[in-house]
């Protein structure tokens, strides 16, 4: 479903026209495995700090000085706006470059962009997250928001598949979720150590460790393109509504704002039709290739 | 049809036209004959026009003639369209250098655009104009665009002689202007008719030697218009065709029009309304300096689809399938519009000449006719 604009917290940018990034300052750092980081970020003018809002599952445009942009979700409790967090790992010349910065120095931002996870419209159900390695990232404010109002919602219930227990992100949180009584956390390995005494295979195996309520779940899932399609198409063959079914896709996000046409998939513009779509409102395009 | 009050001006008013557009500040664009095509360009006087020329189009093909007569706008359009004026093919949108310590300062911005006045531009080219501001002008919209776009002046010419890859008829863009002009004139033997579309095209009509036309007059111009509809060089049956389309993505076609394409993006650089665009960043050699840049970009190249996970379409019978289901589909749901406004530049610049027509034809026939064999099969049951 395409969440209308209006709804949407406005963007921050630069002054001058959409595609300039305003000023934030790296204020913390966490490296949270060995190719991925944690940055907290405040944007230098305190206008735009204060005028800054996002919702859970959007994205920001980040820009390192002449190296370029990329679409980046936020990872931090979108109740704290003042400071944003980004979890990035390493990997495209953006985010190698980002690897270099160190607190105090600054990066472009631009956003926030896209669609949310509908935490509103899910109110009351059993809410399950499908998280696939950094996938976990953009999940990590719909379970702060979900934790807050824990009493809103039914079940609350996340799967996390990693490559290996060294992969893991946000480790020390993730423990503690596992602690509390009212929040079930499953986590996988691909390749598990010796120490590893959990679950091995993809993250999909894990439905069958979980008592599944499929016509009261909502199902928010997250990872690389093969993850969100075995996860998709095993919840439908659950009987969990397609619309209910919510994925965040990837795509080559340039611009933003639905101009540059780079992160088109059918008729959606990744960017702000999406990037978190129900399975319903891409039915005809998920999956098939070349689109 | 609609009621429409034209003025007759003599042709030689159109040079004094020019002149109150250029007194007022405007940079003049119109038809102009550069490199054997008609093109256009800044103009100053109409004897830049391509007086007594007439263009021979098909898929492939473009070539200049001369005509038996020394009509100033008898041609339609060539390879450029007004998008390289409101959205210009490569343009910086900002230029920043390190400032102190982490920090950076803006040295340059978005340029801003000057007044333009279009001048002799088509019934399509004003359709692709709005097709445009709906992707460039909405809640966070291009303010080179919106500015360049407000300010601009729309002097149009219909079209009585359509040329041989033109199907605006079909697409319910033209031959006649109908909106989005400040004064569309109709050519005659040595006069125009005018009819005015805006307050400011009033008072421009008002500023020249200008009578009502009689009624014949304006009847011989219905007349024109209407055979010009009859008369179009290529046709699309634009009927249920975006869901058609959406329903055949695998169709065996796609690959057909792949082994032609050459994918060159030649017809997405042509097409009026295409407005994808790449974003580069750089910076000089000294590494102080940075520079942001927007050039138009293509779905027909490879790099168009790049993400972290690969290319999401690879194969060019994806980028043409991406093209054409995007242009007269998925546009349609994006923008409330067809993205494709019946111009022909695409089929006459396609070095191949591949026709968007065609090929859109071959699937929807394929798909209408077996359509029809199934209801008349399932017919056949109840009858049994």
């Amino acid at each position: 479903m395409i969440t209308a604009v209006a709804e949407r917290p406005c963007m921050v940018c630069g002054d001058g026209s959409p595609m300039e990034p305003a000023w934030a300052r790296i204020v913390a750092f966490h490296q949270e495995s060995s190719n991925t980081a944690s940055y907290s970020l405040q944007f230098v003018d305190p206008e735009k700090r204060k005028q800054y809002q996002f919702l859970p599952g959007q994205f920001n445009m980040v820009y390192l000085f002449g190296v370029g942009e990329a679409a980046i979700s936020i990872s931090s409790d979108p109740t704290c706006c003042d400071t944003l967090v980004h979890t990035i790992r390493h990997v495209g010349s953006v985010t190698f470059a980002m690897n270099k910065l160190k607190e105090g120095q600054c990066v472009g931002l631009r956003g926030p962009f896209g669609s949310h996870w509908p935490l509103e419209s899910c109110r009351g159900r059993d809410i399950l997250l499908v998280a696939g390695g950094i996938g976990i990232a953009p999940l990590r404010p719909a379970i702060y928001q979900l934790l807050k109002n824990r009493d809103q919602y039914g079940r609350v219930i996340l799967l996390y598949g990693v490559r290996s227990p060294q992969d893991m992100i946000f480790k020390e949180e993730v423990e503690e979720w596992q602690e509390r009584r009212d929040f079930q956390v499953l986590i996988t390995v691909d390749y598990p150590s010796e120490e590893w005494t959990g679950p091995v295979g993809v993250v999909t195996k894990l439905l069958r460790r979980v008592r599944l309520d499929s016509q009261r779940t909502s199902v928010f899932v997250c990872g690389p393109r093969v993850m969100n399609r075995a996860a998709a198409h095993s919840f439908l063959s659950h009987y969990v509504p397609e619309d209910q079914i919510y994925v965040s896709l990837e795509r080559n996000m340039r611009c933003g704002i639905g101009q540059c046409g780079h992160c088109q998939y059918g008729p959606k513009f990744v960017c702000k039709d999406g990037p978190i779509f129900s399975y319903a409102s891409v039915r005809n395009l998920f999956g098939k290739d070349e689109v | 049809m609609k009621n429409r009050v034209l003025y007759t001006i003599d042709k030689r008013e159109l040079d004094k036209l020019i002149g109150i557009l250029v007194r007022d500040g405007f940079k003049v664009v119109g038809p102009t004959i550069r490199d054997g095509a008609i093109t256009y360009e800044e103009i100053e006087s109409t004897r830049q026009l391509p007086v007594g020329w007439t263009d021979e189009q098909e898929a492939g093909k473009y070539r200049l003639k001369r005509r038996d007569d020394d009509n100033l706008f008898g041609y339609v359009v060539g390879p450029h369209s007004l998008k390289k004026f409101l959205f210009p093919p490569k343009q910086r949108l900002f230029g920043i250098k390190k400032s102190g310590e982490d920090g950076f300062v803006f040295e340059a911005r978005q340029p801003e655009p000057p007044r333009y006045a279009f001048l002799g531009v088509r019934a399509c080219d004003l359709a692709a104009v709005d097709v445009q501001d709906r992707v460039f002008k909405q809640a966070m919209s291009d303010p080179y665009y919106a500015k360049a776009r407000n300010e601009a002046i729309f002097i149009a010419v219909n079209c009585p002689e359509p040329g041989g890859t033109c199907f605006c008829a079909s697409m319910g863009t033209g031959p006649r202007c109908s909106t989005g002009f400040d004064i569309a004139l109709t050519e005659l033997k040595t006069t125009f008719t005018a009819e005015v579309g805006s307050t400011r095209g009033q008072e421009l009509i008002e500023a020249l030697e200008h009578e009502t036309t009689d009624a014949n007059t304006s009847h011989l111009v219905d007349l024109m218009m209407d055979i010009a509809s009859e008369h179009m060089g290529r046709s699309l049956d634009t009927n249920d065709l975006p869901s058609i389309l959406l329903e055949n993505l695998q169709h065996h076609h796609w690959s057909d029009v792949a082994k032609r394409c050459m994918s060159c993006a030649n017809c997405t650089f042509a097409c009026p309304t295409c407005f994808c665009s790449n974003i580069e960043d750089q910076t000089d050699l000294t590494g102080e300096h940075a520079e942001r840049w927007r050039t138009w970009g293509s779905c027909f190249t490879l790099e168009f689809s790049y993400h972290t996970g690969g290319y999401s379409r690879s194969s060019p019978a994806a980028r043409y399938r991406q093209w054409l289901t995007h242009k007269l589909a998925s546009w349609h749901e994006q923008f409330g519009v067809s993205g494709c406004v019946g111009c022909g530049r695409c089929i006459t610049w396609c070095p191949v000449g591949i026709d968007i027509t065609k090929e859109a034809t071959v699937i929807a026939d394929d798909y209408r006719q077996s359509r029809s064999r199934q209801e008349s099969a399932s017919l056949e049951e109840v009858g049994s």
